[in-house]
């Protein structure tokens, strides 16, 4: 592996499971792994147009957060079903779209592929990432527990509820190159379920779940680079590895 | 008593062209206690929400200048496995100083054990007992030194010989500090003692007044009607 690379893995590992472990709190899990997939479409068009895919990505990441964001707040419809047609349809969108040839890296990941600016890109908008989320997590966790205590102390539930689904997409966005659209929902959720089993504290649990981030995506990799495999399955099945392992330390 | 801390007037919540709270009209002293009281499904939490201003409504409703609010919902459901200790819930609103976290926790009658709060403190939010939550939720609106109390009390959990500490505090609270509070209280015995003042509501305000004046037993029928006695099961079984 190159240092871009390596680099690459702490950063992306760090701040996947550290925003990865809030969306659990929120019972976030599956709406994580179904926004991966709108990226796809993104990752296309940035193929088609020769722009750096974390561009593409983000894009259509923003507008599916932004779906997310107005479906929560300005209608009664069961935002669950809404966001299982978005993002199928996305899917099915982006596969039409994918030329065959990306089509695999699209969906399982690449990092072997990462320039210089892709690793500064990452490093700078990982460190971001952590930074803002601290910054927000303290009225996140109120208004996770209760939107109306939240309220009632002055946090702005709805902006916060923006900026977190925005730092999710930053996120997701950020751990495409590495693991692909159809996996980057595991790498933010596996770390944090992980975590939440041998931990008590909020403040042990995000920071064992980043940790668990880390060891997931550098591990993972290293293992593919050394067996020639693809480094997306490889870096789940880690995570996996760990997950179950953490079952056998399960604190009651 | 002191100057007016909260006046509403013709307060109506609706709710899909629904009016769930209608025309709700009273006023509140500096360190008065209200009780709101009524049937389940009568309006008293949607009421609550309005004078927080977490529901639309129509009406006024007017907070004297630079108030304070303390806030005790109901009920809070947090999963057992919660990752979040209950000290790190009592940090999530201000940085707060240890003492004055020990001195809430006392006067909501949580003690030390072995000279500290470790017992208690280092548990997760959802591996507390109903009662030592609530406890909890009001020593934290307490840390915030608020000048109004909203206190939805709840229908189980804290158990009897708790509940009146609970009340005992919000009198002592009230004497030292001149709290003001507004409770939702579902046990009619405690008004008599512990209110200045009863606001019955059934979607509508059926009363409001001193409890000794307005509180009679064919106000209460007419308030609860076929639901009284069910209400009085309820609290039955919660004594048990």
């Amino acid at each position: 592996m190159t240092s871009f690379q390596i680099i690459s893995a702490i950063f992306i590992g760090l701040a996947a499971g550290y925003v990865g472990s809030f969306m659990v709190l929120r019972r976030m899990a599956l709406v994580g792994d179904a926004l991966s997939h709108v990226a796809l479409p993104g990752l296309a068009i940035a193929i088609l147009l020769n722009i750096n895919p974390f561009i593409g990505a983000f894009a259509t990441l923003f507008i599916g957060i932004v779906s997310v964001w107005l479906i929560e707040n300005r209608t009664e419809l069961s935002t669950e079903s809404l966001i299982g047609l978005i993002f199928t349809f996305s899917l099915a969108i982006g596969f039409l779209i994918t030329p065959q040839s990306e089509l695999l890296e699209a969906l399982f990941g690449n990092i072997s592929k990462i320039s210089a600016f892709d690793a500064y890109l990452a490093v700078a908008l990982s460190i971001v990432l952590i930074s803002v989320m601290y910054g927000v997590s303290k009225g996140f966790i109120l208004s996770t527990i209760s939107p109306d205590l939240a309220k009632a102390s002055d946090v702005k539930v709805a902006k916060l509820n923006f900026v977190f689904l925005l730092l999710v997409a930053i996120a997701v966005a950020l751990g495409i190159k590495a693991v692909g659209s159809l996996l980057m929902g595991a790498l933010v959720i596996i770390p944090a379920i992980t975590s939440k089993n041998i931990t008590s504290s909020l403040r042990g649990y995000t920071v064992a779940s980043a940790l668990i981030g880390l060891v997931s995506l550098l591990g993972g990799m290293a293992i593919a680079s050394e067996l020639h495999l693809p480094p997306g399955p490889v870096v789940i099945l880690a995570s996996s590895a760990i997950f179950l392992l953490s079952l056998s330390l399960t604190r009651k | 008593m002191g100057e007016e801390i909260l006046k509403v007037e013709k307060l109506t919540v609706e709710f899909y062209g629904q009016k769930v709270v209608e025309d709700v009209n009273f006023s509140l002293k500096k360190g008065e206690v209200l009780a709101i009281v009524g049937p389940n499904g009568s309006g008293k939490s949607v009421l609550f929400r309005a004078l927080l201003g977490l529901v639309p409504y129509s009406g006024r409703v007017t907070w004297q200048k630079g108030i304070k609010i303390g806030y005790v919902p109901q009920k809070l459901t947090v999963e057992k496995d919660f990752p979040l200790t209950a000290e790190e819930f009592m940090m999530l609103i201000g940085a707060k100083p240890k003492q004055e976290i020990e001195r809430a926790l006392e006067d909501v009658g949580l003690h030390k054990k072995n000279n500290g709060y470790g017992w208690l403190l280092d548990k997760k939010l959802g591996q507390l007992s109903g009662g030592q939550f609530q406890r909890l939720l009001i020593a934290n609106s307490l840390t915030g030194r608020p000048d109004v109390l909203l206190f939805d009390e709840p229908i189980t959990g804290i158990d009897i010989a708790g509940e009146e500490t609970i009340y005992a505090l919000f009198r002592k609270l009230q004497s030292s500090t001149d709290l003001t509070v507004i409770v939702i209280s579902h046990d009619l015995n405690t008004i008599h003692d512990f209110s200045d003042f009863v606001l019955c509501l059934n979607r509508k305000q059926i009363c409001f007044g001193r409890p000794h004046e307005v509180l009679d037993h064919k106000l209460l029928h007419h308030l609860y009607g076929e639901e009284m006695e069910h209400h009085h099961h309820d609290h039955d079984l919660s004594a048990l």
